[in-house]
């Protein structure tokens, strides 16, 4: 073989294996790492196992935001008004965090149901909604109207 | 065929551009309202002005119209007043306020600032009605026809294009089928 | 009226960007020199008008115009008045303005300082450079209007200023970005005025390297401005969130880095044209894709504020002219004749090779990890959202590998290096750099950890090649001395440039492994210890709320102090805006070159408790430290003496001049 064809042949050979380890660790990160959105309505209908990493959203229940009194545990109820998921919390909750607002938490499921945040994210202001949250009420919005 | 493997570059791109068109055709702020043709949800609650007066879904029927999604603290409503303000007083447009969030004289003094068109303003104070309709913010403007079944959902401000385009038309063909 | 005057200011400053987009390029197409020296009067003008358009806006905003709804919608009249100022560009109209005030700036430097360059080639940049203004001047004009009225309701008072962009960073961190993202268009525009004319050859690359180097060193210092921002801005401790905002502006950062590189390699040995051509075409593309991503609503977050979908829909049209424009110019013209130059694997140019390939690698994981999501969710597959771990997962290894060949690379020489000449001097370096690493976490305190020595190995190793470099340069065999003489602006900025990257690098791996976090319940009287050992005592000494300009301040003081000295009193506060009555966490940082401690408060629990979080934040000041040293470097390898000369040298020849003549043929 042509030496300078020889060495474009090397170099190419080497950059395909480069970008299949680097495909590798792509798919690899990918899978052990993306979370997707699921409403209370779908996790009390079974659809989410437990210990999986997701994130959930819906609007915080009025009255059900408990505090402890030695620390920072928390416990709230997120609702989809389909379907209700009661969420623990140790730590800081964002400053736009409240009652009948909307609200995104990223943590698993637990054994007895319940559900174990790591991160509560809450919407910035009073025009914005995060997307996740307005979709998944407007998925329940037909049944919401089973409360009165 | 040297030439050939250039365009990789410009087909790579050409799919990520198909990406964020298809994207950008579903906004993700944009929300079809599940409650189209639908009844409007039931409801009761006070009058901004006369607080011991109990407004309930029956007093909006008997013609087509608009129901306004508003409150003190947004700002794009105070954007579309001055149009919503001319479509109700000059073409007669029935329009309803939906008072959201929002404190009552806080309420009160933006309209006492900027007048109040609207025929009627319902108080919805913890935003309940307006998860009922599944509102994302104000402002937001639904139209509903004489049977009180929302016909239409804009999200929103409300200007010359929007109602020309949309809502005058459906309006009048929601007279016409009164 | 000022706003008027200034709305038409703008209108003139795009009929003279259509201008500069046409008449020096059909100039140049058709051999016809005056209509080519037009552009440097046409690049004066479009600069002139956009600036009194800017000066127009921001009077508006001083003299709080309320009738101008962007004004309105993002000022205040209890708002401090360099804040009013900065509120110009803290929201998306005026943020677009300031866009093109910059790319006229940029024109008009590349008309000013581009002398030597020959005038059909000047020609054709500047006339690139007008494409690109008419693009977002008419951008501003169709979609975002910065000066529209809102008559006859003007409001009494303003919306204010959303008060995460009330803080000094925020004043001059978009500025920064984009000189750094617009000033890839400059390297854009050389880029295609090459193709359209054939000549990719060295001249081209050493006309670019200066104007690319500026780019980069701003947009380097941008980021780092932003990360440090988030970091005491938002409350959270973290400087880098991997939030599609940030992966926005890092994207074109690492295609501008491989950019750099490669020009070297295309001026010095004239080969890897057309991959040089195709990372400048990609560097100021994902400028603009970032400028879509931020713009037009398709990803949501913290920094998004003004998202919209028919905006979208023009950067959209705009992105598919500019860079589906380009690529196909790429694809038709760029040479396919291979170079004759030839080099073996242990040369400067198969190093510098690999040093593009990890780069460019490292800028896909960063594109498929931001436009994941949007993917899945195009193909029905819901809603998903690709955390921190996936982007940390791939960037730890591929540094790694980039930092490893970051010392061989300028050992390396052109052409070929044997083995001999390569490895041994580095074989001594890197064995010190190994005993060195291995030994040196004894002396932090806290438990040893592996991945800390490896990332001091990496860093000295960087530190210790970069010197070696410097001193082979210097080093005169003949006289067997170093010739300080001999050091040159180039020499420097590459050298601070990689100790940069390595200090950066270095602060990274120390914060991430030394650094601690606690949340907790605070009342006063109680007390808390942070640091590695503890070392550090939080003391919460006194509580109070205080009307401050346009905001209540509720605040904690708490007493830092160490070994039972006091060191200072930290005042973190919660602070409710009136105007819209937001809420925002102020930290309080004691920093310092060590270490940062770090409190912020969360919410009120009752009465007398506030939930509190407290960082211990080591070396985190040495990740900004480095973006600073990289972005100096950037800016002082430009100053080498090698620009100048090209330079004079044109200039006394003159031949630039008659270049029209060739290009017409």
């Amino acid at each position: 073989m042509h030496p300078q064809r020889k060495q474009r042949l090397q170099i190419i050979v080497f950059v395909l294996i480069a970008v299949a380890i680097a495909a590798g660790l792509l798919l690899y990160a990918l899978r052990e790492n993306i979370n997707l959105f699921y409403p209370p309505a779908d996790i009390a209908a079974g659809k989410v196992a437990v210990g999986q990493q997701i994130r959930a959203g819906g609007m915080v229940r009025e009255g059900s935001v408990e505090r402890s009194e030695q620390n920072l545990q928390v416990r709230f109820v997120v609702t989809d008004y389909a379907a209700d998921l009661v969420v623990n919390y140790d730590g800081i909750l964002p400053d736009m965090f409240a009652e009948n607002a909307g609200v995104v938490v990223a943590g698993k499921l637990t054994e007895n149901g319940e559900f174990e945040a790591s991160e509560v994210l809450a919407k910035h202001d009073e025009n914005y909604m995060p997307p996740e949250v307005a979709e998944a009420l407007e998925q329940s919005g037909g049944s919401s109207e089973a409360e009165y | 065929m040297q030439r050939l493997k250039l365009f990789l570059p410009l087909l790579i791109f050409a799919l990520l551009a198909a990406l964020l068109f298809g994207r950008l055709g579903e906004d993700p702020e944009y929300l079809p309202s599940a409650l189209i043709d639908k009844a409007m949800p039931e409801f009761a609650l006070p009058e901004l002005y006369e607080p011991t007066r109990i407004v309930t879904r029956d007093d909006l029927l008997g013609e087509p119209g608009l129901l306004n999604v508003w409150a003190s603290w947004c700002f794009a409503c105070r954007v579309e007043h001055p149009f919503l303000t001319k479509i109700a007083r000059e073409y007669g447009v029935p329009l309803y306020g939906l008072n959201y969030k929002n404190e009552t004289d806080e309420a009160q003094n933006w309209l006492q600032e900027f007048g109040n068109p609207y025929r009627l303003h319902i108080v919805d104070r913890s935003g309940r009605l307006g998860i009922d309709l599944g509102v994302a913010g104000a402002p937001e403007t639904f139209v509903f026809d004489h049977l009180g079944r929302i016909r239409h959902r804009h999200i929103g401000i409300v200007d010359e294009k929007v109602w020309a385009e949309t809502l005058e038309p459906l309006l009048q063909q929601l007279r016409s089928e009164q | 009226m000022i706003p008027e005057y200034s709305h038409f200011s703008l209108v003139l400053a795009l009929c003279l960007s259509v201008l500069l987009a046409v008449l020096p390029l059909y100039g140049a197409l058709r051999g016809d020199r005056q209509l080519m020296l037009t552009a440097r009067s046409l690049a004066t003008g479009q600069f002139v008008f956009a600036l009194v358009s800017f000066i127009g806006l921001t009077w508006s905003f001083a003299v709080d115009d309320f009738s101008v709804i962007t004004v309105a919608q993002n000022s205040n009249s209890l708002l401090p008045m360099h804040f009013k100022l900065s509120a110009v560009w803290g929201n998306h109209e005026g943020s677009i303005l300031l866009w093109i005030l910059i790319h006229a700036s940029w024109t008009l430097a590349v008309a000013m300082f581009s002398r030597q360059l020959p005038v059909d080639i000047l020609a054709r940049v500047l006339s690139i450079m007008g494409m690109i203004g008419v693009g977002f001047i008419l951008f501003s004009l169709l979609t975002s209007n910065p000066f529209e009225r809102l008559f006859p309701n003007v409001p009494q008072d303003g919306n204010d200023l959303n008060p995460l962009l009330q803080d000094i960073g925020l004043i001059i961190h978009p500025p920064l970005l984009y000189i750094g993202y617009v000033g890839f268009s400059v390297a854009f525009a050389f880029a295609i005025a090459a193709l359209s004319t054939g000549q990719l050859d060295s001249a081209w690359a050493r006309w670019t390297r200066p104007w690319t180097n500026v780019a980069w060193s701003f947009l380097t210092l941008g980021i780092a401005l932003g990360s440090w921002w988030a970091y005491y801005e938002l409350g959270w401790g973290g400087w880098w969130f991997w939030d599609p905002v940030e992966n926005a502006s890092f994207m074109p950062w690492l295609a501008g880095t491989a950019l750099i590189h490669s020009l070297a390699v295309t001026e010095k040995r004239g080969v890897f044209k057309g991959w040089t051509v195709l990372l400048a075409i990609t560097t100021f593309s994902l400028s603009l894709l970032g400028t879509f991503l931020v713009r037009s609503g398709v990803l949501t977050s913290v920094h998004a504020f003004a998202s919209d979908p028919e905006r979208g829909f023009f950067i959209l049209m705009f992105l598919c002219a500019v860079i589906g424009g380009s690529l196909t110019l790429y694809a038709l013209r760029v040479p396919t004749v291979k170079s004759q130059v030839r080099f073996s694997y242990l040369s400067r140019e198969f190093l510098l090779l690999l040093n593009n390939v990890v780069l460019v690698v490292a800028m896909l994981t960063v594109l498929l990890g931001t436009l994941f999501p949007l993917l899945m969710d195009a193909l029905g597959q819901g809603r998903y959202s690709v955390g921190p771990p996936y982007f940390n997962t791939l960037f730890v290894p591929l540094m790694a590998l980039l930092f490893a060949l970051m010392g061989l690379g300028p050992r390396a020489r052109w052409k070929s290096s044997t083995k001999q000449q390569l490895f041994k001097p580095l074989l001594s370096a890197a064995v010190a750099c190994t005993v060195v690493a291995l030994l040196s976490p004894f002396m932090l305190p806290g438990e040893y950890h592996l991945a800390v020595a490896l990332g001091i190995l990496l860093s000295a190793w960087i530190t210790v090649t970069a010197f070696m470099h410097l001193h082979t340069a210097i080093y005169s065999k003949s006289e067997s001395r170093l010739k300080l003489q001999r050091i040159r602006a180039s020499h420097i900025g590459m050298l601070l440039g990689h100790v940069g990257l390595a200090i950066t690098a270095l602060g990274v791996v120390l914060t991430s492994h030394y650094s601690s976090e606690q949340d907790l319940r605070m009342q006063l009287g109680d007390s808390v210890t942070t640091g590695v050992n503890g070392q550090y005592t939080i003391s919460y000494v006194n509580d109070g709320e205080e009307r401050v300009d346009n905001y209540l301040a509720q605040y904690v003081l708490f007493e830092l102090s160490k070994d039972g000295k006091v060191l200072n009193t930290l005042r973190p506060e919660k602070r409710r805006y009136l105007a819209q009555q937001n809420v925002m966490t102020e930290a309080a940082i004691d920093a310092g070159l060590s270490r940062d401690v770090y409190v912020a408060l969360g919410e009120k629990l009752d009465a007398d408790a506030w939930a509190v979080r407290v960082h211990y934040k080591a070396f985190v000041r040495l990740i900004w430290l480095g973006a600073l040293l990289m972005g100096a470097g950037g800016i002082v390898a430009v100053l080498d003496k090698r620009y100048r000369r090209v330079r004079s040298a044109r200039s006394a020849m003159s031949p630039t001049f008659d270049g029209t003549a060739q290009s017409a043929g």
